[in-house]
């Protein structure tokens, strides 16, 4: 599971975060702005891309895409 | 009762003059907008009182009184004083929702420089396009922003100084880049420059058909209508607690979110964070806001969050709402009259109008769906898409018409005066919007007029979006629209064909997807990219894009004969 965590924590990094930003594992992404709720349908794009799956919209909700390890769970979800 | 008192009674015998009267303002004196904001406030005996009540993503907060407001636009103004700036120099702010961000507007103002706001998550050709159009001197931002401005700069010859309000003091600063601490020295006294009705204020930039974005140009004396649209569709008194949701970014960010709370002297919140129902929750009973001006798309949003979470919170600080940016939905009305008790009131405006036309006030009967009815001393009516005559027959679609002359009006488009006079039609200025009257005189807003895709009360442009879809190695054509979408109304989605070579993957789509959305904004980034081999064009060569928003909307596809057979 590490290796989703840490392959979705350098995609946000690479595709979201500004320089000075220290993102971690449990860093908020939607609530804190970071990911705003437009980029958020980029990301869940990548998830389905990068893991071979489906995520509903009904689950895609700002909640569970709020932090890598919240991503990595629902990612577990729909792979496991 | 209400600011207002009677509707009715109020567009009897309506003039601007009153909102002059009450800013003490006679017809060639000096208003500057920066002087309203701060000085005048400090000037009637509130300096110490608070006006700026600031908290971010994690929980920092600051509060700011009117002399503090007075004292920092000072510092601002005399540190782009002394950089050379001077009036009608464009000055860009581009920054997330700090407090440089609005201090900084108002002293820019005072030294009679032309702000230019600009929404902090464009990318960096949006960013481009603006201050190149614009000619603009001196952008004020963030470090974090900086890479973006250093991506362009080379191509902005006229853009002399980069100021970085956080420096730390850890990263080389390049050419044209200077540190500047708001907070580091106090200015006392700054002598405002005399600006007069006419005098430029802010360059809002907005999104066009068939062009390049266009600079909204307004002018100080614009105050007039955004101190009085504030004080009776807001409804702001003394001793309210106001939030408006908007980034001054963009217009209702500028006219209600900065100038008119300001000049009102009201205490204003700012949340500078992303959403949640319950982060927004607990702002509101934290700060115990009581006037909350938001977005349907906002609004709808909280509705999905459901009820549950509105419980946990004392919201019975809320006594008047508003909302702005796109038609607000009925259930959305009786939603809110439900869980808060309040119905949000749907006011109407755009970038141009600089100040609130068509609303729903305090005291007149909502009709949810309804935008409303126009402010006092606004002539508004339905118009002929043809012949641009009043269709004086309720229920008749047409377009949404005012008569030039109110103060917030915008003055100019940018260095595109041909287009700016494309807006009057048979003395008429046209926002590009269709709506129905009906027999009560409330309009109903229909739609867009034109091409141009409404997202989250945001306009994108479909021209600007498939000219950078072009500039994608793996695009051929492009055809943008929008397509329906249940929070957001409407989102961006782009048709493509690609170059020889290049194949449909998924992973094309995200690439495409975030080259948009780095180049220009999340907002204009495709919501969805469907492959086509070919686009719908008339023999002309020109793209149908009607086509294919029809086959998104569900919608008749309507005269085709003009369409090229393949």
């Amino acid at each position: 599971m590490d290796e989703v965590k840490d392959a979705i924590l350098e995609y946000v990094i690479e595709e979201y975060a500004d320089e000075d930003d220290k993102i971690t594992f449990d860093t908020p992404l939607i609530s804190s702005g970071l990911v705003d709720s437009f980029s958020m349908v980029s990301l869940k794009r990548f998830l389905e891309v990068r893991y071979k799956i489906s995520i509903p919209d009904e689950d895609a909700s700002p909640e569970a895409f709020d932090s890598v390890n919240k991503i990595a769970d629902l990612v577990r979800r729909f792979t496991s | 009762m209400s600011n207002i008192g009677s509707y009715e009674e109020k567009i009897k015998n309506f003039d601007w003059s009153i909102s002059e009267k009450e800013l003490g303002y006679k017809e060639g004196d000096v208003i500057n907008i920066g002087w309203y904001c701060s000085d005048r406030v400090c000037g009637m005996g509130k300096g110490d009182k608070l006006a700026l009540l600031w908290e971010n993503a994690v929980g920092e907060e600051k509060r700011y009184t009117y002399n503090d407001i007075r004292v920092y636009s000072n510092t601002i103004g005399a540190f782009l004083r002394s950089l050379g700036l001077k009036n009608e120099d464009r000055v860009c702010l581009f920054m997330d929702r700090i407090p440089e961000l609005y201090i900084g507007l108002v002293g820019i103002l005072k030294i009679g420089a032309i702000a230019q706001p600009l929404f902090s998550a464009f990318g960096d050709e949006s960013l481009f396009v603006r201050l190149d159009n614009a000619g603009t001197s001196a952008i004020i931002t963030q470090r974090k922003h900086v890479s973006k401005v250093r991506k362009i700069i080379d191509r902005l010859p006229n853009l002399k100084y980069i100021i970085i309000v956080d420096h730390d003091g850890k990263r080389e600063l390049k050419e044209r880049e200077i540190p500047f601490s708001m907070e580091a020295e106090r200015v006392e006294e700054l002598e405002i420059f005399p600006t007069k009705a006419e005098s430029p204020s802010l360059i809002h930039y907005t999104s066009g058909t068939t062009g390049l974005p266009k600079g909204v140009q307004h002018v100080h004396y614009s105050l007039i209508s955004q101190y009085l649209t504030a004080k009776w569709v807001l409804d702001i008194t003394e001793d309210d607690i106001y939030w408006c949701t908007a980034d001054p970014g963009w217009v209702t960010g500028t006219s209600y979110g900065i100038i008119a709370p300001w000049t009102l002297g009201v205490t204003q919140c700012v949340l500078d964070s992303g959403f949640s129902a319950e982060i927004w929750y607990r702002f509101i009973q934290k700060y115990k806001v009581t006037v909350w001006y938001s977005a349907p798309t906002a609004i709808r949003s909280l509705m999905k969050a459901g009820e549950d979470v509105v419980r946990q919170f004392d919201l019975s600080c809320l006594r008047h709402l508003i909302s702005v940016g796109e038609p607000l939905n009925p259930e959305a009305v009786i939603w809110s009259k439900k869980v808060f008790g309040l119905a949000f009131h749907d006011s109407y405006w755009q970038t141009e109008t600089g100040s609130i036309m068509i609303s729903n006030y305090p005291g007149l009967k909502i009709k949810p769906g309804s935008m409303g009815k126009p402010f006092p001393g606004i002539i508004s009516t339905v118009v002929n898409a043809q012949t641009y005559e009043p269709v004086n027959e309720p229920g008749v679609l047409g377009l949404i018409a005012f008569r030039p002359g109110w103060p917030a009006m915008m003055r100019a488009y940018w260095k595109n005066e041909e287009t700016y006079k494309g807006k009057f039609k048979n003395g008429w200025y046209l926002p590009g919007d269709r709506a129905r009257l009906d027999d009560d005189g409330y309009f109903w807003f229909v739609g867009r007029d034109d091409d141009i895709i409404n997202t989250a009360g945001h306009l994108v442009s479909p021209f600007e979006v498939e000219s950078v879809l072009l500039e994608h190695p793996a695009v051929a054509e492009s055809a943008v629209v929008s397509k329906p979408d249940e929070i957001n109304m409407e989102v961006v989605k782009a048709f493509v064909t690609l170059k020889p070579g290049f194949s449909v993957t998924d992973e094309l789509e995200l690439d495409i997807m975030n080259f948009i959305r780095k180049k220009l904004s999340s907002l204009a980034m495709p919501q969805e990219v469907e492959y086509v081999d070919s686009l719908p064009k008339t023999r002309s060569g020109k793209i149908m894009r009607r086509l294919l928003h029809a086959k998104e909307w569900g919608e008749e596809i309507g005269d085709t004969s003009t369409l090229e057979n393949d």
